[in-house]
């Protein structure tokens, strides 16, 4: 068969589609999964995961009701983007939470003994990785984006006038635009990342640590190896540079530098790639819970 | 070769779990109407249930449900309902929701979804409790609304494990007539029990399993002469118990021919019923005995299934 007959009739195959009944399905699938991991007294550790820094940044505000020196502006920025930003939502925050949100999703039912349920319906099992997957990433998204966009207000609103300044006048818009982009970019990169692992194994929280490590460890890799992580590809579109001394270098050793528009396709590309290998392992699955 | 639209087809079907076996060489097919899987508890039924839904992947052979398999997902739910053994529900859900949004999966709109919804509820007897949470169900509801979800989009291939299990008699009756008139619209239910009587009133044919292995399987009748070499028991309610007793014995094909406790009839186990038959009504017609009854005595499938597997068929 050559190679444009092959095109003609994966083009054909595609059309054939009923690419409507995937999107209802999807959006029931997704409306269904926000419902069960964002209305939830078992989500409780997340929405605590994501609105620890906010809520001490308030505390923070309260008992500190004078506007700070502007002068010390630049310091706060820095101190966002490398110990609240980098170091705790990236790291930690984001991490933690995509762990417990995306392996929930169908380990969970299976945990549940509810996942029989799912493949009893007309749905194909890669539309099934895709809803849930999206209802993830809604989760975890709304969750610190939210929390992201309140730790930068209540960092600059310490400043007053000056900080209305810096984020109206000044880069600080540019700036919340790129620590939401990352924040969106981290929660659908890991996500996808754990929602693989948990059809990959039965404990996903061993695989999780090994990731975890790796992730970290990741700046001092080869440059093949960097492209793996997700890091890699965040780091490259964090707004604020940060010193290459001191405890936030780990942060900042950049092997081979890219363009923010390589890094935000290549993370996409990650994603889609790691989702497409979960396609193929929710195949592998069978309902056998006394197995599990 | 496709095997037969109208057909549920196991071609040669083995599941092992490691080393432990599921079923071994499933071989059948089956037309519209009743059928019950028969065996004790690890026989194999829910494997066999499993493997037809897809839940489970066999390790050798095909299943085909009316010339369709699990690989094409879409097709088969459409025309599949199955009603499972797993006591388990999404957390906080209501027994409407838990019939609604599998409908919404299917493709079905808002209105369309909530008017199948409210038929099967109102099917299965749960109208009344829709709105309740799943979680404050009885044994007994909980059950009927896994059937009402099962049946909610009108599949032509029902499939229920244990379907009468926790049921009081009243549901159980209304389930049976439900199961019935599936049936009777020309489409396939497939039943597992235990609860042999139940099964025997209702099945237009039966699959025996044991340790894995379909023992038997078609109409019980049909299932009764594949173990011909066993005696068959005729009771014969007469007048004249001894003189039928007498006769029967000069037949070889006779083992044992018991005068029952009131003296008003015989019980005989015969290998050759139709001779037997040909016996009785030459004494009928010759006036020596006037016959009130004749019926088989353990031609329902417990009987069956003692002579096959030496087992009652009940929970092991």
């Amino acid at each position: 068969m050559s190679i444009q007959e092959s095109i003609t009739r994966a083009q054909t195959a595609l059309k054939e589609q009923p690419w409507r009944l995937f999107a209802g399905q999807i959006s029931v699938l997704v409306r269904n999964g926000v419902r069960r991991n964002l209305f939830t007294r078992r989500r409780i550790w997340v929405y605590l995961l994501a609105l620890t820094p906010v809520v001490i940044l308030i505390l923070k505000s309260i008992f500190n009701r004078d506007f700070n020196d502007p002068s010390q502006m630049e310091n706060q920025t820095l101190n966002f983007a490398g110990f609240v930003f980098q170091l705790y939502y990236l790291r930690l925050g984001i991490f933690f939470a995509c762990m417990g949100i995306f392996t929930w999703l169908i380990r969970g039912e299976i945990v549940e003994r509810t996942l029989h349920y799912q493949f009893l319906v007309p749905v194909r099992k890669e539309v099934l990785v895709v809803g849930k997957f999206l209802a993830g990433a809604i989760v975890s998204i709304a969750l610190f984006e939210t929390a992201v966009l309140a730790c930068f207000c209540l960092t600059y609103s310490q400043f007053g006038s000056a900080g209305r300044s810096y984020v109206l006048d000044g880069p600080g818009l540019s700036q919340l635009g790129s620590y939401l982009l990352v924040t969106a970019l981290a929660c659908l990169g890991y996500g996808a990342v754990f929602l693989a692992l948990s059809l990959l194994f039965k404990n996903p929280i061993i695989p999780g640590a090994i990731l975890m490590g790796w992730e970290a460890f990741a700046p001092i890799f080869p440059a093949w190896a960097q492209r793996l992580s997700v890091t890699f590809y965040l780091k490259h579109l964090c707004p604020v540079s940060l010193p290459v001394t001191g405890p936030m270098a780990i942060f900042m050793v950049v092997a081979e530098p890219v363009s923010p528009f390589i890094a935000v396709f290549g993370l996409l590309c990650l994603t889609i790639a790691v989702l497409v290998l979960s396609c193929f392992l929710i195949h592998r699955i069978e309902i056998t819970y006394a197995a599990e | 070769m496709t095997p037969g639209s109208r057909q549920i087809v196991f071609e040669n079907v083995s599941k092992f779990y490691g080393e432990v076996l599921g079923v071994n060489k499933v071989n059948f097919s089956l037309d519209p109407g009743i059928t019950s899987l028969v065996g004790p508890n690890g026989s194999g039924k829910t494997t066999l249930m499993n493997l037809l839904t897809g839940l489970i992947k066999p390790s050798r052979g095909a299943i085909y449900v009316l010339g369709l398999t699990t690989h094409q997902p879409i097709e088969f739910f459409r025309q599949v309902g199955y009603c499972t053994q797993f006591d388990s529900f999404p957390p906080g859900t209501n027994g409407y929701d838990f019939i609604y949004w599998p409908l919404r999966l299917h493709g079905f709109g808002h209105d369309q979804a909530a008017k199948l919804t409210n038929e099967a509820l109102e099917r299965a007897g749960m109208a009344q409790v829709a709105r309740r949470k799943v979680a404050g169900y009885s044994k007994g509801m909980r059950q009927r609304i896994r059937l009402a979800q099962a049946i909610a989009h009108h599949p032509s291939v029902l499939v229920l494990d244990e379907p009468l299990n926790g049921l009081d008699p009243m549901a159980r009756a209304e389930s049976i007539a439900l199961f019935q008139a599936i049936a009777k619209q020309g489409m396939h239910v497939l039943i597992s029990s235990h609860i042999l009587e139940e099964v025997d009133r209702i099945s237009d044919r039966v699959v025996l399993m044991s340790s894995g292995y379909v023992v038997a399987e078609g109409q019980i009748k049909e299932v009764r002469r594949e173990v011909r070499d066993h005696p068959i028991q005729i009771l014969v309610r007469c007048s004249n118990a001894a003189k039928l007793a007498s006769a029967a014995f000069e037949l070889d094909h006779v083992v044992e021919a018991k005068i029952l406790n009131d003296g008003q009839g015989v019980l005989v186990r015969t290998r050759d019923a139709e001779q037997f038959y040909l016996l009785l009504n030459k004494i009928v017609s010759g006036g020596l005995v006037e016959v009130d009854a004749v019926a088989p005595a353990d031609d329902d499938v417990n009987s069956i299934y003692q002579y096959l597997i030496g087992s009652d068929g009940g929970p092991a």
